[in-house]
């Protein structure tokens, strides 16, 4: 198994080489590729790079929209941290958000697309369905308004006060201490996503001989071939899930909104991106909002590089 | 137990405690998925008096079209008649998906087949680009959008799309994970062009990654109100109107509202479904006739 992965680099550093000493040459023999990646690469750099890199810049303006940045130095981002205390408020729960719904939906994602996949075909169809349906309609989350109903026609509020367990309604979602739970258990109910499919997807198209292999040579039970043979295979999509995850927990705003309202009692829920929202959408302050999602990108970036630190461990 | 379980000839020791505790988890978790999604089915069924029940049920008692009935009378009076709106939305799926998925694979073709000099790093900047919020780059998007005359057209939101970063990304991780060398080498030395190496080799052996790309496409794109560089109320999107619709109104349109939901969710569940029976038709015949 380890020796695939081992004759697989030494080719690419094999190629590497040979590819440093004729690089102009190359260029010419790689026309054809150039001409492949074209297409995505213009539209990329111009629906993108270019909007990305301006938003950086406008990051160091004052920008109202109506009239032409000014430049403020680093203005925005002095007043972000000492200035805002609603920003902090933000940046705290988005890490308890990351911090919670990052791991665990990660987690999920592969041990569930892991254990359907032991399955026969046709249940693991269904079961991939099953736990992916929440994700694939857009605004399907918004059901649990109805389950956590601040009234008694809310679900779980029907529920407990006919079985007599609570003699008042809860305002599940306009109570401080309640809004934060309940979001992260609406998050975590969404989070089998677009990670969990390509898991599925990529568990079933392993090299079957190799898990033979594996059981000749001495591999006993399903945790050592998850960790001896599965993962260093599924190696190419772990990263892929962990970064899907990265960008949905730490961005997670529109659910938030739609479930406890804009803001949120006391902020109690207020993440960044709706923080960026707030400015740049409501108040016009585009600088601003653009300084908010420098910084976001900056939190994602070194928590991208801490997980791939982990994943880099895995299977060894 | 366990070999009701195994689907491969060859198995490894398989423990009958370990499998309870997988039925159980799947059971657990599956409840919890899908008792929500039970309830938007009940919902679009249950009679405006059972939506305001106390106490509250998950399952309707007296099923009633009525509120597809009251959506169907509603979009009769649309002013801009409502198969329009289904085209644009049929129009911006199906043009952006296929070139998010062409356009995608083709350049993933030349990163992670060819592993041309200098696109290593393109793909980390797409990768990066990933992680930057969309919300602050529309003004400059609304610029470059207006320079090219596409504002209040359906191109300024298919375009785009066919840069999507994940396209590329998830198309590049599963020619890592199922391209064997080897058979690019072979396919060389035969003398086979980069388009046919592309097109015949690569694309058909990872027909689960543009599969799971198209589902993901798909999705994302159904569910498009129009973004904001279309305004004329004809080139609007399916969604966008009948969220419309839904959102006047009220306690008296919550059993509307409720029918919207199920709609506008079965069909990508339907799109789902199709492509995700064809991955496992492909590794039935792939992986493990072996």
């Amino acid at each position: 198994m380890s020796s695939v992965v081992r004759k697989r680099s030494q080719i690419g550093v094999e190629a590497k080489q040979s590819r440093f000493s004729a690089v102009f040459k190359e260029m010419r023999a790689y026309k054809m590729c150039y001409l492949f990646i074209a297409p995505y690469a213009i539209l990329f750099v111009v629906f993108t790079v270019v909007p990305v890199v301006m938003a950086i810049l406008l990051s160091f303006t004052y920008f109202n929209m109506l009239q032409p940045p000014q430049w403020v130095g680093m203005h925005n981002y002095i007043r972000l941290f000492l200035e805002d205390e609603v920003f902090l408020i933000a940046v705290k729960n988005t890490l308890i958000y990351a911090a919670i719904t990052g791991p665990v939906s990660y987690l999920l994602c592969f041990v569930t697309a892991w254990l359907i996949n032991e399955l026969k075909p046709k249940v693991r169809a269904v079961l991939t369905l099953l736990f992916y349906a929440p994700s694939i309609s857009g605004n399907a989350y918004v059901i649990w308004r109805v389950i956590f109903s601040g009234d008694t026609y809310g679900i779980v509020n029907g529920f407990l006060l006919y079985y007599g367990w609570i003699n008042a309604p809860i305002q599940w979602l306009l109570d401080p201490d309640w809004i934060m739970p309940i979001v992260i258990l609406v998050v975590l109910w969404m989070s089998l996503g677009t990670g969990f499919l390509v898991f599925v997807a990529g568990l079933q198209g392993l090299d079957p001989r190799l898990y033979e292999a594996g059981a000749i040579d001495g591999v006993r039970n399903r945790w050592q071939e998850l960790w001896y043979l599965t993962l260093p295979q599924m190696r190419p999509y772990l990263m892929f899930g962990a970064i899907m995850t990265i960008t949905s927990s730490f961005t997670v705003a529109g659910e938030i909104s739609n479930l406890v309202g804009f803001p949120s009692t006391d902020y109690a829920a207020h993440t960044i991106v709706q923080h960026l929202q707030d400015y740049g959408t409501i108040r016009f302050d585009m600088g601003y909002a653009s300084a908010i999602a420098v910084i976001l990108f900056f939190m994602m970036v070194v928590s991208q590089r801490v997980v791939q630190k982990l994943l880099n461990k895995v299977g060894e | 137990m366990a070999s009701r379980f195994s689907i491969r000839k060859t198995r490894l020791s398989r423990s009958t405690g370990g499998d309870i505790v997988i039925i159980l988890f799947l059971l657990i978790g599956g409840a919890f998925m899908v008792i929500p999604m039970i309830l938007i089915i009940s919902n679009a069924f249950k009679p405006l008096n059972e939506l305001f029940l106390f106490p509250p049920r998950l399952i309707v008692r007296n099923p009633t079209t009525k509120n597809f009935h009251d959506l169907m009378v509603m979009m009769a009076q649309s002013w801009v008649p409502f198969g329009r709106y289904l085209l644009n939305s049929l129009i911006i799926v199906t043009l952006g998906t296929l070139g998010n998925v062409f356009f995608g694979s083709l350049a993933a073709y030349v990163i992670s087949v060819r592993r041309v000099p200098g696109t290593k790093t393109f793909m980390s900047i797409v990768v990066l680009s990933l992680m930057f919020t969309s919300e602050v780059t529309r003004i400059p998007n609304y610029v470059t959008i207006a320079f090219l005359g596409w504002i209040d057209s359906l191109r300024s939101i298919i375009i785009p799309r066919w840069s999507a970063p994940l396209g590329l990304y998830l198309v590049s991780r599963f020619i890592e994970g199922m391209i064997d060398r080897s058979l690019i080498e072979a396919a060389e030395i035969d003398g086979a062009g980069d388009f046919r190496i592309y097109w015949q080799i690569v694309m058909p052996n990872i027909k689960p990654a543009w599969l799971t790309m198209i589902i993901l496409s798909f999705q994302e794109l159904w569910r498009t109100q129009g973004g904001h560089y279309i305004y004329s109320e004809q080139l609007k999107t399916l969604p966008y109107a009948l969220n419309q619709l839904a959102a006047q109104g009220g306690v008296a349109r919550q059993g509307v509202q409720a029918a919207v939901t199920l709609i506008m969710m079965i069909v990508p569940i339907i799109v789902f479904l199709i492509n995700q029976s064809k991955i496992v038709d492909t590794m039935g015949h792939s992986g493990m006739a072996n």
